[in-house]
């Protein structure tokens, strides 16, 4: 009996990876069985899958004969309270993380999505202007090769720079490079007071804000057709100081102070079934994606002072969206970022280039090459068909 | 291709002043910032452009003959040490801001520029870069981005990895390639966050987009005086513990504040057995409070004086002390080693100790200043070269300082990079396995392995071999050509 045998289970109605349905599911509940389940899963194809909040994102496998189910692999390993670090398992819920005595991990991810997931998927939200990305927090990383060995970059230090920074590679590879198993995570202090700022005002505000050095936490902004556009504000910090800057902030932009965020604040701006698509751009840009993204119908919200926005249109009219992929993408392209479809309706997949043109594919095809020459991990699910 | 025609083919192609082979010429660039290792490279390339920088790699490609990149030469590690059969990129003539966009908080500059210029020319339009090794006023862009350097902020501001969004990199085969962009979140893998750090290893970086910030509205600096570095940790602690996340804290002890005084006259507090500066930055309000709790943390933990600077000046004479404090320590000690190691920050007070039992048991000093907010320290191990065996003692010594990081779950380097130096340190922090998933992206990038051979990795390595499938001997350590240190 191998590995394999013993931890493999036949696929139920629910391992689908958009619309690739598993022949078998695994869950190993530590790196080694991780590590001893890939090596006996040498010729099977594999897609990995934690909270499954954004499994859904991406282009179907080409292929998928295993599911590696992590959400056995949970649980916080250390949390070094003075060193402000946490070492956990992958699989274990975002929830957790966030319950961390007197600590967080400052990333915005679904309670019910895994810290590999939001490693893999280099998830963010609103917070990300203060404390960066996931590849910004994560400072180590034990991850399980395509070949089934076990490797570890990085280490429990803020400061380090022995060797390459693996865990950058791993953040965002969307599970294509292998598994991972285990994250340490940089923590930050809970802060004392937290305060919104909402108001009514058009998107070339956030320049504003940004000119008045009063270190927001997120700038985020929600546009859409037949609405006024709202920015709201989170400034976080000392009681005294909290309420200065949230007081500063509403005169700025003649708004008001709340203690709660608006019901947009970090939610997608889309539908079930609908088009989603991730703008990126330049802060100067940020108008122009927000007009480009209405003109097209649909509404635009995120973080408008890191360039980091998200499109929503309803479900509905399919054969008009390889049209609006393009055009977003053109407005991305002015703003010299990229437009990501990040889930589209059913049937409108087909001949849709989700991830758009990258610099460096060729780069990144020997990257893949080399750490999974077979293409087994999540193939056909990343950028250039990687 | 030897090395004469290659000469001729550069010289063809980017002009004759821009090729050296003058064995004096040469001799300028044997070392970087780590004196102790000198090699003559056997031709320097002073390229203008970055498709001068793209003809030297495909020439060095075509040939055979390995290259290194060289910034400022400032690097502590001996990254940019050069290689004896091969030719030493000099990029510090690329040195050209090409846009500056405080509108995007971005600037596009070549990698020759010199980190404080970055500063200075955005201050004026109320941004500034935030790293800033003690270097900042010499070393340049392309040899952080190399080196992924550090300095006194980045227990809240990070590292040049941090801050960098975008790279052209001439690739080992001397393609020009762009990674990331002026707009975060580039699709694809994060290539930049593997190649800021790679020291050289996987190409040559020959534009640089950088992440400006945005000039915080107060800086508030402290100076506290303690009478042992005990204090001053459980100080740091306590701030940390509080919630304070502050812009930098900087300890020094009785030996580094003697080299300091001897050398600046910063007029530190007498009879400290360890100060700590502690600073603070952002919106007016915020700082105020912090820094009262700041304050009481360092009276409550020992702190017999505290001095706030009142001005500029007065915070510029705090820094000059910390930041003189490596070239100072020449005045107390004839040589010396700057160590670069990491540990956990509550490690703090035991390591510090052991690391005197080392000292003492071996009879030689060592001046501690260091990050004490994210743990990195650099012990200044002090000697007399002319004194038989007393170099070799200071070398145990400091050997004995990076097993204490690895014990103590740190790193063998926090900044300084691990270059030429560490490189045998490395399968003491890392196994092989570990080692050789680093191999696959060097091997990705540079399967001929010509770009900076010999630092980072303790071994030889070629891309035909599958990593970590090797038995026995490496082959070129059977065939006698190279040597597992």
């Amino acid at each position: 009996m191998s590995v394999l045998d013993d931890l493999a289970v036949k696929a139920g109605d629910d391992d689908v990876v958009c619309g690739v349905p598993a022949r078998f599911v695994a869950a190993p509940a530590s790196t080694e069985e991780a590590a001893a389940l890939i090596a006996a899963a040498r010729d099977l194809t594999v897609v990995i899958r934690g909270g499954g909040t954004k499994i859904q994102q991406g282009p179907p496998p080409r292929d998928l004969d295993l599911i590696i189910d992590t959400r056995r692999l949970a649980g916080v390993v250390e949390h070094a309270a003075g060193d402000l670090i946490t070492v956990v398992r992958a699989g274990t819920p975002m929830a957790e993380l966030h319950a961390l005595p007197g600590q967080q991990l400052a990333l915005d991810a679904p309670p019910t999505a895994t810290a590999g997931g939001a490693v893999s998927a280099n998830a963010s939200g609103p917070r990300r202007l203060r404390y960066g990305t996931a590849r910004d927090l994560l400072i180590g990383v034990t991850v399980v090769r395509p070949d089934g060995r076990i490797a570890r970059a990085g280490g429990k230090v803020v400061k380090n720079v022995a060797g390459y920074d693996l865990g950058k590679l791993y953040t965002g590879a969307q599970g294509t490079l292998g598994l991972i198993t285990e994250c340490v995570f940089r923590l930050h202090p809970v802060p004392l007071d937290t305060a919104f700022v909402r108001a009514t005002a058009p998107p070339t505000a956030v320049a504003r804000i940004l000119a008045a050095q009063l270190a927001p936490s997120a700038v985020e902004i929600d546009a859409g057709p037949g609405a006024p556009p709202e920015i709201a504000v989170l400034v976080e910090g000392t009681e005294e100081g909290v309420r200065d800057r949230a007081a500063a902030l509403a005169r700025l932009l003649d708004g008001e102070v709340t203690d709660l965020p608006p019901s947009w604040w970090d939610t997608p701006p889309w539908p079930p079934g609908g088009l989603g698509v991730k703008l990126t751009g330049v802060l100067s840009a940020v108008p122009a994606l927000v007009k480009a993204v209405i003109a097209a119908g649909g509404t635009i919200r995120g973080s408008a002072a890191t360039g980091v926005l998200h499109a929503g249109f309803p479900s509905g009219a399919p054969a008009g969206i390889p049209g609006v992929v393009g055009a977003l993408r053109a407005a991305a392209t002015r703003a010299e970022g990229h437009a990501v479809v990040l889930t589209a309706p059913d049937g409108t997949l087909d001949g849709l280039d989700m991830w758009g043109p990258v610099p460096g594919l060729e780069l990144m095809r020997r990257v893949k090459d080399q750490f999974d020459p077979d293409h087994r991990f999540a193939p056909g699910r990343f950028v250039g068909g990687i | 291709m030897g090395i004469d025609a290659l000469a001729v083919r550069l010289r063809a192609e980017m002009g004759p002043n821009q090729v050296l082979t003058d064995r004096q010429q040469l001799r300028t660039y044997e070392c970087d910032g780590l004196a102790h290792y000198r090699v003559i490279p056997a031709l320097v390339a002073l390229p203008h452009t970055a498709a001068e920088v793209a003809a030297v790699v495909r020439a060095c490609a075509g040939a055979g003959v390995p290259f290194v990149a060289r910034g400022s030469g400032t690097g502590l590690s001996g990254g940019a040490l050069p290689h004896a059969e091969g030719v030493l990129i000099v990029t510090s003539q690329l040195r050209e801001i090409l846009s500056l966009r405080p509108e995007d908080e971005r600037a596009v500059v070549q990698p020759g520029v010199i980190n404080l210029q970055v500063s200075t020319v955005s201050k004026e339009h109320g941004y500034y870069y935030a790293p800033d090794p003690s270097s900042q006023q010499i070393c340049s862009i392309g040899g952080n981005v190399a080196e992924n350097a550090g300095g006194a902020h980045c227990l809240k501001y990070g590292f040049t990895t941090n801050h960098v969004t975008g790279l052209e990199v001439v690739t080992p085969d001397g393609d020009r390639v762009r990674l990331g962009g002026a707009a975060p979140d580039t699709p694809g893998y994060d290539l930049l966050g593997a190649f800021v750090g790679s020291e050289g290893t996987l190409g040559v970086a020959t534009e640089v987009t950088v992440r400006l910030t945005r000039l915080p509205e107060t800086v508030r600096t402290l100076l506290a005086a303690f009478h042992g570095t005990d204090q001053a940790g459980a100080a740091t602690s306590a701030i940390i513990a509080a919630g304070v996340v502050p812009a930098a804290i900087e300890m020094m002890d009785a030996l580094s504040i003697e080299a300091a005084e001897a050398a600046v006259h910063c007029g530190y507090p007498a009879g400290a057995g360890a100060v700590l500066i502690v600073e603070l930055d952002g919106p007016s309000a915020e700082v105020a409070a912090q820094f009262d709790e700041v304050t009481r943390l360092c009276d409550a933990n020992g702190a017999f004086e505290t001095r706030v600077a009142a001005d500029d000046d007065e915070r510029q004479l705090i820094w000059r002390g910390r930041k003189s404090a490596f070239a100072a320590v020449g005045r107390i000690s004839p040589d010396y080693i700057v160590q670069d190691g990491v540990i956990p920050r509550t490690a703090l007070p035991e390591v510090l100790r052991r690391i005197d039992e080392v000292a003492s048991s071996h009879g030689v000093r060592v001046a501690n200043v260091f990050h004490a907010g994210d743990g990195n320290l650099h012990p200044l191990v002090l000697f007399d070269a002319r004194v038989p065996g007393e170099e070799g003692r200071a070398e145990t010594v400091s050997g004995a300082i990076i097993d204490l990081c690895i014990e103590y779950g740190g790193s063998i380097t926090g900044e300084h990079g691990v270059g030429v130096e560490k490189a045998h340190y490395m399968p003491r922090m890392f196994t092989d396995t570990d080692l050789d998933t680093m191999q696959l992206v060097r091997c990705a990038f540079d399967p001929g392995g010509l770009a900076n051979p010999g630092k980072i990795f303790p071994t030889p390595r070629l891309c035909g071999e599958r990593p970590g499938r090797r038995t026995g001997p490496h082959p070129l350590q059977e065939s006698g050509v190279a040597e597992i240190f």
